[in-house]
């Protein structure tokens, strides 16, 4: 639609041949650019699963199903496999309980101190996972949980779930994973048109009725939707499963994989076929969510328009469930924080008590600026996150104006090949990207480079949600009328288009940010000596058992991530609500 | 004087459920005189939009010639085809398309700052603006955020964003759809007044019949990408030329009959109820099928003793009646019809009450039965 016009064009009636080849010349700017990006994308999104498929499906004799029967028939691949769903299952389970259950009372009721319930309902999810499991093991490990050993005085021991066990693990990944759902159905219950259940009022019906058959079905499809896509996350977690699944022996699919990498004989072949399976799972799941999720719109809950929600008045339950939630956030939140700054100040850990107080300092703090690799693994993490995060946005913001702008043909194709990413568990794409650069001529295994190509390659989607929605944003009329005042194409772009766009790109780009610091499932298979990053750094002082450090390390992170997502916050993003 | 001419415009859209392409827009050819305001009115899909959208030059016609003041914009046999931002039209949009980045003086004076336009001296900007901001009494939220406005003040700041420019057409695209009624009737005098005062030839387009017959010099009624009939308000309302236009533009009742006799302009048609005398007779001959069309407000209603008999009297019994203030609405059971009337408030009669309607030979107008009367498909919408 666009034509390159010569200046002062519209007095004289131009040349026709001339305004043609401005317009063919922009078509084939637009179809080179778009090829340009597919052949990227592809390479980037197709690559590894090619890699894994012909990795996994060739032995020494060539084509043959032999690794999928070694793979399996290794001892203990049945409880492997019921462990990660039960893992997975329970997980689920309590995610969406507590994230529903949260969500309602911070939208749909009056209960007191709501904007704190809702940041302490989104704070574990700023919180890297290694750091929220290891916090974890200092409440309620074996011999060492404050918590644990607080309830065994009183005898209530056995209400508490040990650390290493796979209901520990239960609790812990499912509170780490609880914002997710709170981000999920806050949206839900606040899309909920209010008349729907006043005209439920109306008919006679009670408040529990009303919440029953007619709030709840109506979000079922966002619950539903929920509830798969904790399964899927579950059954991708890593951080859980090796901290405290490996040490007691509860193996999942994830850890099992690491461990085909990490112990001597190197085993490729076992852990392709259990990246394939891992996989096969989560795409799975993510299609049936996908499904159900075009399926839900015939309930037409969510409109976009702003309903104010109809808040419910507890009445005398309202300070229950208040204390409830305070009790919540002091468990799920705030100790978890606690312990580890306790523990960064100590020099090596001693339980919570008015003796230890004596031997405070800062000394770790200094540390990390001594400990032999753990200023490169800041500086490390620093380039990444910053490279990838400004590598994603430009690329997705190209990509989303391909897709919801231009008439490129591959538009749809483009959109599937950013999202699938979404599907793929980190540890998974990190086992690809070994298959890949192990052998490629491009000398980058060991690099940053990898590393970088990961963090991209995994982010992509995030990436999208935020161009994707924030380009939506500049309805085409906003365009038009820009060009019927007679700016050019270009001057659309700057003045237009980019300014409505740019914080929607700069939240994005604070997003991944966030992401990218806290990654380890990919980076812990693609570092190396040099490349260490500060999550890896923080896996290795675990297993050296320099807690001090690690907990000195884990607070600045976390210092750091909160103040760049409160940033973000101010800019109007919603933080996690487009992990899904 | 010409200002705006359309001929042979056509644009099909591909359409993924059926074979082949929608016509949105079907052989449309207009002229519009300077300083009218011409308003192509009609059903949603009916093809207007995309008929203002290719004289913006926002849409690309597959053939035809749309030229302003003399000037080619787009031809199909040359090849021209300026580009929507060459063509110095004016725009207001359904939505308004008010930037929320910029502030009201910004927003105006986006026009001044941009192409060809770019390089207009700060002062000319600034008094350009003030001016327009003036006219459409804007002046003094100069310095407001585009988003604080009411949705009137937005849609006069996109009238003033269009006008600042001086465009040769004003295009507005349904520019009062997004406000509520009373807004709506106060800002369709201002736009009148403002169009009148300004001398600035207007395309509108609109789905409001009310709208267009109280603003327009000229309506184009539109139906299937096609202009069903082209006339004024006047025109329109009092001859339609077919049944889509009569059914269209305001309320109207058809009694199905036959033409038995011609006589000059008008004659005489038989139906299930008796015969009919009409004055017009629109293209028919004797024998030939037809519907008969009157205004509800020109039927008169009578009391069944005041018995008058003879031609265009039919009898019946009030079957519903409502009061809408400054009118009542009956409808009436006539045989096997229903007929609608509309009588003055002071003229009250109960549900189940025997009457006689008069229709007036004078506003009853015999129309050939097309197949729009029961609206097609019409896939595309504008």
């Amino acid at each position: 639609m666009t034509q390159v016009l010569a200046p002062g064009a519209p007095d004289a009636a131009p040349r026709p041949s001339s305004r043609l080849a401005g317009s063919d010349r922009r078509s084939l700017l637009l179809w080179s650019l778009g090829l340009l990006v597919v052949v990227v994308l592809g390479y980037l999104v197709l690559s590894p699963l090619v890699y894994l498929v012909w990795r996994g499906l060739t032995t020494g004799q060539g084509f043959g199903l032999g690794n999928i029967a070694a793979a399996y028939g290794v001892p203990g691949t049945g409880e492997m496999l019921l462990n990660s769903f039960l893992f997975a299952g329970g997980s689920a389970l309590v995610s969406t309980v507590t994230g529903t259950a949260l969500a309602f009372f911070c939208v749909r009721s009056n209960a007191p101190m709501k904007p704190l319930l809702y940041a302490a309902s989104i704070v574990p999810l700023i919180v890297p996972g290694i750091l929220y499991t290891i916090a974890w093991v200092y409440l309620v490990g074996g011999n060492v949980g404050v918590i644990k050993r607080a309830f065994n005085t009183v005898g209530l021991g056995f209400a508490v779930p040990d650390a290493f066990s796979l209901p520990g693990m239960i609790l812990i990944d499912g509170l780490h994973l609880s914002p997710l759902v709170f981000l999920l159905m806050y949206a839900a219950f606040r899309s909920t048109d209010p008349s729907l259940e006043e005209s439920a009022m109306m008919s006679g019906a009670t408040v529990p009725q009303t919440v029953r058959r007619v709030t709840l079905p109506l979000v079922r499809p966002a619950l539903l939707g929920a509830v798969l896509i904790m399964l899927v996350r579950g059954l991708e977690s890593f951080e859980t499963p090796a901290v405290l699944g490996m040490p007691s022996g509860t193996w999942v699919f994830t850890s099992r994989i690491y461990d085909a990498l990490h112990t001597y004989p190197i085993k490729y072949d076992q852990a392709s076929i259990y990246s394939l399976s891992l996989l096969l799972i989560t795409v799975a799941g993510l299609l049936l969510v996908q499904y159900m999720n075009r399926r839900g719109e015939r309930y037409q809950t969510v409109t976009g328009k702003g309903f104010r929600p109809r808040t419910m008045d507890l009445g005398k339950w309202r300070w229950p469930v208040s204390i409830g939630f305070v009790v919540y956030f002091l468990v799920a939140v705030v100790a978890p924080l606690l312990i580890l700054l306790w523990m960064s100040l100590l020099p090596y850990y001693q339980a919570p008590g008015i003796g230890p107080l004596a031997s405070m300092g800062l000394g770790n703090y200094s540390e990390l600026f001594t400990t032999r690799g753990i200023t490169q693994s800041i500086k490390n993490s620093v380039i990444l996150a910053l490279t990838s995060a400004t590598a994603v946005m430009l690329f997705t913001a190209v990509i989303s104006w391909l897709v919801l702008k231009s008439k490129f043909r591959g538009r749809r194709l483009l959109d599937l090949l950013a999202s699938f990413p979404l599907a793929m568990p980190g540890l998974v794409l990190g086992v690809a990207l070994i298959f890949i650069y192990l052998r490629s001529p491009l000398p980058i295994y060991g690099t940053l480079a990898i590393l970088f190509i990961a963090y991209v390659t995994r982010y992509l989607p995030y990436g999208m949600r935020y161009s994707g929605s924030s380009l939506a944003q500049v309805g085409i009329e906003l365009e038009e009328s820009a060009r019927m005042s007679g700016a050019t194409w270009r001057d659309t772009f700057r003045r237009i288009v980019l300014p409505l766009m740019a914080p929607g790109l700069v939240a994005g780009w604070i997003y991944v940010v966030v992401v990218s610091v806290r990654e380890l499932s990919s980076s812990i298979l693609l570092y190396s000596q040099n490349t260490r990053v500060m999550s890896v750094t923080i896996w290795e002082l675990w297993q050296n058992g320099q807690t001090g450090v690690l907990a000195a390390l884990g607070v600045c992170m976390v210092v750091v991530l909160m103040a760049l997502v409160g940033v973000a916050y101010k800019l109007g993003a919603k933080i996690g609500v487009r992990e899904g | 004087m010409r200002m705006l001419e359309v001929r042979g415009l056509y644009k099909g859209f591909a359409d993924e459920s059926k074979h082949g392409r929608v016509r949105a827009v079907d052989e449309v050819s207009f002229t519009v005189r300077q300083g009218d305001f011409f308003t192509m009115l009609g059903p949603s899909g009916c093809g207007k939009t995309t008929t203002l959208r290719c004289i913006a030059g926002l849409e690309r016609p597959d053939k035809g010639e749309i030229s302003v003041n003399g000037e080619v914009l787009y031809s199909s046999v040359t090849g021209i085809s300026v580009s929507a931002n060459h063509r110095n039209l004016g725009m207001v949009f359904q939505s308004y398309a008010i930037w929320p980045h910029m502030n009201v003086y910004d927003n105006v004076a986006f026009p001044l700052r941009v192409g060809t336009r770019r390089r207009t001296p700060k002062k000319e900007v600034r008094q350009r603006v003030e001016r327009a901001l003036e006219v459409v009494d804007l002046g003094h939220l100069a310095g407001r955020f585009a988003t604080k406005l009411s949705g009137g003040q937005q849609q006069r700041l996109a009238l003033a964003r269009a006008l600042v420019i001086e465009p040769a057409v004003l295009l507005l695209d349904e520019p009062l759809s997004n406000l509520d009624a009373k807004l709506r009737e106060s800002l369709r005098f201002e736009l009148k007044r403002l169009q009148r005062d300004q001398g600035i030839t207007t395309v509108y387009v609109t789905h409001d019949q009310t709208e267009a017959l109280s603003m327009s010099n000229q309506i184009a009624v539109m139906c299937a990408g096609r202009i069903s009939q082209v006339g004024t308000p006047f025109s329109v309302y009092l001859q339609p030329q077919n049944d889509f236009v009569a059914d269209f533009v305001g309320l109207t009742n058809f009694i199905d009959g036959v033409v038995c006799e011609v006589s000059g302009q008008g004659g005489t048609v038989r139906t299930d109820n008796g015969d009919l005398v009409v004055e017009t007779l629109t293209d028919l001959g004797v024998g030939d099928a037809c519907v008969v069309s009157v205004r509800p407000e020109q039927v008169q209603v009578v009391n069944q003793d005041t018995v008058r008999g003879g031609p265009n009297v039919l009898a019946g019994t009030i079957a519903n009646r409502l009061f809408t203030g400054e009118s009542m609405d009956y409808q009436v059971d006539v045989g096997s019809e229903t007929i609608r009337c509309r009588t003055g408030a002071s003229h009250r009669m109960s549900t189940g009450k025997p009457v006689q309607l008069v229709l007036p030979a004078a506003h009853c107008i015999a129309l050939r039965r097309t197949a729009s009367t029961s609206p097609s498909s019409a896939a595309v919408t504008t």
